[in-house]
């Protein structure tokens, strides 16, 4: 009888192995897809329990906090937006019942505090429980806000950028929607299609560029060395660009013109020249390299930015695709851009031809006060040469000093800009651009500003807006 | 060292584990400490404290380590139930007294366990009694589908768990006495009468899945009688054809019995659309308890259970599910742990099996540490998904009064086994 109470004992053991097993294989072996499983709720559920860190502008303003809600074990916390609508955009939301939207979402990880599985367990044995660090970010109250008065209701958005680093200081979309309200007003938010409230049209909004454009193309064709800033071209209205007549603004002629001049004055038919010289190629590399026809590396979810190019039916057209290279070096065709590659374009000039990273994060600090991480800026492309950067930066002087532009004059200061009117709705309004860096020597700040639907031009309404964020800025 | 000297050392792991678990719990939600709570670690370890000197006094040569063992799981099966609902922890800490009181009192009345042999068939009708009870009218309450409970006014208890007591003590009692018979016998001379309790035995199981809708009993009490067969007989073709009965009557019934069917498409794939929320709701939930839980687990009283609109995301943590919360809790480290701290129990109770000089205490001792392991391997099973999952207990740990009580009954026959075996010669003549 002992012999088969040993077996009986050895099989027990066998069988408690078998649990054992079983248990290491939801535990361990298959925990990381049980989580992600679309039934188990606990992952959104707990994420909920951990106060969510601050998010804070660069000056220490509180643009996210938590609130806690219910006391003992059944304790969450929800998000509160102070700031109200003025951050909409770039800071996003984030609900358990709505799910996330911008720097909320793409800067999760660090608001829940969830870096790895050693710094939990380093957590759990030192007795403190999981908690969010706080996000500082480069945005700059002030300025935003000037933004926000300057569009003053219409639809459009504003980008500013710091040429040297990359940080974005200004992100501003219109209209906004307080991110407070999105918990009960999501559906309504949602499918305003009208309005479109959601919609983040500094980075999502996809706008035909007009003559702001025409920078790029001034880049490309002085960077190649096929042009220079004053080789001389014929600003004739109108003349035959891509098979078909091209006219200048009020079909003015401007007989024969520097590059300068016709930069100054937005020449159509110079441009479309020089477009159609440089050939496909030669303005798709430069395109490319200011970033255009991919995503812009700013540190903002995926879904919620869009490449600029040329657009056939929602979709980008690649580089086999037939073009009107020369309408496309003067932003028409059907080139369409978002405020951010523009402002992306104004910085790269004023940073002596060199592409930083756009960042809307600057720092993640821990609630002790203790710095997690900064995020460094980083280079993205060296799009032009240094001293290509610096003629085109003069041209673009020339345009605020006595061209279209002039309206965005700083006093004391000398801004260098170009202007962009798109005609748009069958000709009956305008999509209305400014895009500049400021000062002159030693950019300090670049960027971005458009108007939708507007019956003014750029220079009268998207200029006047960039003066006074840059006034804000500077 | 004495073996009552070892069973205090012995306690004293049980008293560091209630008082830390105590601690954690309380810890963990700092808004309400208070000293009744601190009182409960102190009153369970004066509750220990007492058991022993009465085994002391009674069972003085009993072996020393499945007094602290039951005391273990029982304590940390309390911390669990804390953790839970205070409430229901002073109702488990009450039923754990009671259960200590049943264990006393098993052991002053049955001075000899061999006294049971002369009752068996009344031990058996009893433990066919309790079976029944359930689908009785008036008292029977079915529960998740099975008739599990009996509904006697105040107090609702499950009967299985006391009729495996019964059922053992019978088995062990009839396989003593015509094993002989079993043994020698060659296949045709083997009557249907030597065969006829295995026939029983294996209706009865067939009976319970059946009727009373309880795959869990049934597989314990069959798996029980197997372990018993194999031990009382040394033929492992016994076990074998038990077992091929067994899985054909199973199966034969998984297609006749839409239930039972039922049970096993869950268990193949509880997380198929319009199963995880509904009826593999339990499973599905125990398994994304454990995912939660990881190598370490998240630390006493801090994982989720209590949803925040009210209501729990573990259905049923403080009995069935109650395994899926400790891996939750302490990881597949302290899950694994406490399947050792059962593995030992078992050991001891094998042990107790081993040491015993007559063929009834060898076979009672058997089929109680089998019915207690297979007991634990048929819920932990289920609720990692070995198995389909079934409603028993976790024996000392789960919440409920029956459950506690009858496992210190059976913890109380076990020691009195082990303190007549280890006595010497004296009283027990020797077996071959």
């Amino acid at each position: 009888m002992n012999r088969q109470i040993v077996h009986l004992f050895a099989l027990f053991t066998l069988l408690f192995g078998l649990l054992v097993a079983f248990t290491s294989r939801w535990t361990v072996l298959e925990a990381e897809s049980l989580e992600q499983n679309s039934a188990n709720r606990r992952t959104l559920l707990a994420e909920q329990r951990v106060p969510r860190g601050m998010i804070l502008a660069r000056d220490g303003t509180r643009l996210a906090t938590s609130e806690r809600i219910g006391a003992g074990e059944s304790t969450r916390f929800q998000r509160a937006y102070p700031a109200g609508s003025l951050f909409s955009h770039p800071i996003g939301y984030s609900f358990v019942q709505r799910g996330q939207a911008g720097l909320e979402k793409s800067k999760n990880d660090d608001l829940t505090g969830d870096r790895n599985e050693f710094t939990s367990i380093v957590d759990q044995l030192s007795g403190g429980s999981q908690q969010g660090d706080d996000l500082v970010t480069t945005l700059d109250p002030k300025a935003q806000r000037t933004a926000v008065q300057g569009l003053g209701g219409r639809k459009g958005a504003v980008v500013a950028i710091e040429p040297e680093t990359g940080r974005v200081r200004v992100m501003v979309s219109v209209p906004q929607f307080d991110p407070n309200d999105v918990p009960e007003r999501y559906g309504q938010l949602n499918s305003d299609v009208a309005n479109a409230p959601l919609l983040n049209r500094a980075t999502q909004g996809r706008y035909p560029p007009g003559s702001t454009m025409k920078v790029v193309t001034a880049a490309a064709a002085i960077d190649s060395g096929r042009f220079k800033p004053d080789s001389v071209l014929d600003g004739g209205s109108p003349r035959e660009i891509g098979g078909a007549p091209l006219e200048n603004f009020g079909g003015q002629d401007y007989g024969s013109i520097t590059l300068t001049e016709a930069l100054t004055n937005s020449v159509n038919t110079v441009w479309g020249q020089v477009g159609e010289r440089l050939g496909k190629a030669t303005m798709y590399e430069y395109m490319q390299r200011f970033g255009f026809n991919r995503e812009p590396p700013l540190d903002y979810p995926a879904e919620q930015v869009t490449p600029s190019g040329v657009f056939a039916r929602g979709r980008l057209l690649d580089e086999d695709a037939g073009v009107d290279i020369g309408r496309v070096a003067i932003g028409q065709e059907r080139l369409q851009v978002a405020p951010l590659q523009m402002a992306m374009v104004a910085a790269t000039i004023a940073n002596d031809g060199t592409l930083m990273e756009p960042r809307l994060a600057d720092r993640v600090v821990a609630r002790d006060g203790r710095l997690r991480e900064r995020f460094e800026p980083a280079r993205a492309t060296e799009v032009l040469k240094p001293q290509t950067a610096r003629q085109v930066g003069q041209m673009m002087a020339n345009v605020v000093k006595e061209g279209s532009g002039t309206a965005a004059a700083l006093e004391g200061i000398p801004v260098a800009g170009k202007t962009g009117t798109a005609e748009v709705d069958g000709r009956t309004s305008n999509q209305a651009w400014f895009v500049a860096f400021a000062p002159v020597e030693r950019p300090r700040m670049a960027i971005a500003v458009t108007v939708e639907r507007t019956q003014g031009f750029g220079g009268t309404v998207a200029a006047p807006i960039a003066k006074r964020v840059l006034q804000d800025l500077l | 060292m004495s073996e009552r000297a070892r069973e205090l050392f012995g306690l004293l792991p049980v008293t560091l584990l209630v008082t830390a678990g105590f601690t954690a719990v309380l810890l963990s939600r700092t808004a309400n400490v208070d000293t009744v709570t601190v009182s409960y670690g102190a009153f369970f370890l004066a509750c220990c404290l007492f058991a022993h000197l009465f085994i002391r006094a009674r069972l003085p040569a009993a072996d020393p380590y499945l007094f602290p063992l039951a005391a273990l799981l029982a304590a940390f099966g309390l911390v669990m139930i804390y953790r839970i609902d205070t409430d229901l922890a002073r109702d488990q800490a009450q039923w754990f007294v009671v259960g200590l009181a049943l264990f006393c009192a098993t052991v002053l009345f049955l001075r000899d366990h061999r006294t049971l042999e002369r009752y068996r068939y009344v031990i058996a009708a009893a433990g066919i009694a309790l079976l029944l009870m359930p689908r009785l009218p008036l008292v029977g309450t079915q529960v998740n589908g099975a008739f599990l409970a009996v509904n006697l006014g105040p107090v609702v208890f499950q009967p299985a768990e006391f009729a495996k007591l019964a059922i053992m003590i019978f088995l062990a009692s009839y396989l003593n006495d015509t094993r002989d018979v079993l043994v020698r016998g060659r296949f045709p001379r083997v009557s249907l009468k030597h065969l006829g309790p295995l026939l029983l035995i294996w209706g009865a199981a067939m009976f319970m899945l059946v009727f009373i809708k309880d795959l869990g009993s049934s597989l314990m009490f069959f798996g029980g009688f197997l372990a018993l067969l194999y031990v009382a007989t040394q033929r492992i073709s016994f076990v074998l054809i038990g077992i091929a009965m067994f899985f054909a009557g199973a199966t034969f019934f998984a297609r006749t019995v839409t239930h039972v069917q039922e049970r096993i498409d869950i268990w193949l794939d509880p997380f198929a659309p319009g199963v995880v929320d509904k009826a593999g709701y339990q499973i599905a939930q125990s398994i994304f308890a454990q995912a939660d839980g990881g190598l370490f687990g998240r630390g006493l009283g801090e994982s989720l259970v209590e949803l925040p609109g009210g209501g729990r995301i573990l259905p049923a943590a403080e009995n069935d599910l109650i395994y899926a919360l400790i891996a939750d809790e302490l990881g597949l480290f302290g899950a694994a742990a406490l399947l050792l701290a059962y593995l030992l129990l078992v050991a001891r109770g094998f042990k107790t099996a081993l040491v015993a000089s007559d063929g009834f205490s060898k076979l009672l001792a058997t089929g109680l540490t089998a019915v207690f392991a297979l007991q634990v391997f048929v819920i932990v099973g289920g609720v990692t998904r070995v198995i389909p999952l079934t409603g028993v207990t976790l024996p000392f740990i789960s919440y409920g009064g029956s459950s506690i009580v009858a496992n210190f009954v059976l913890l109380a026959l076990l020691m009195i086994v082990s303190d007549s075996a280890r006595r010497g010669p004296e009283r027990s003549t020797p077996l071959r």
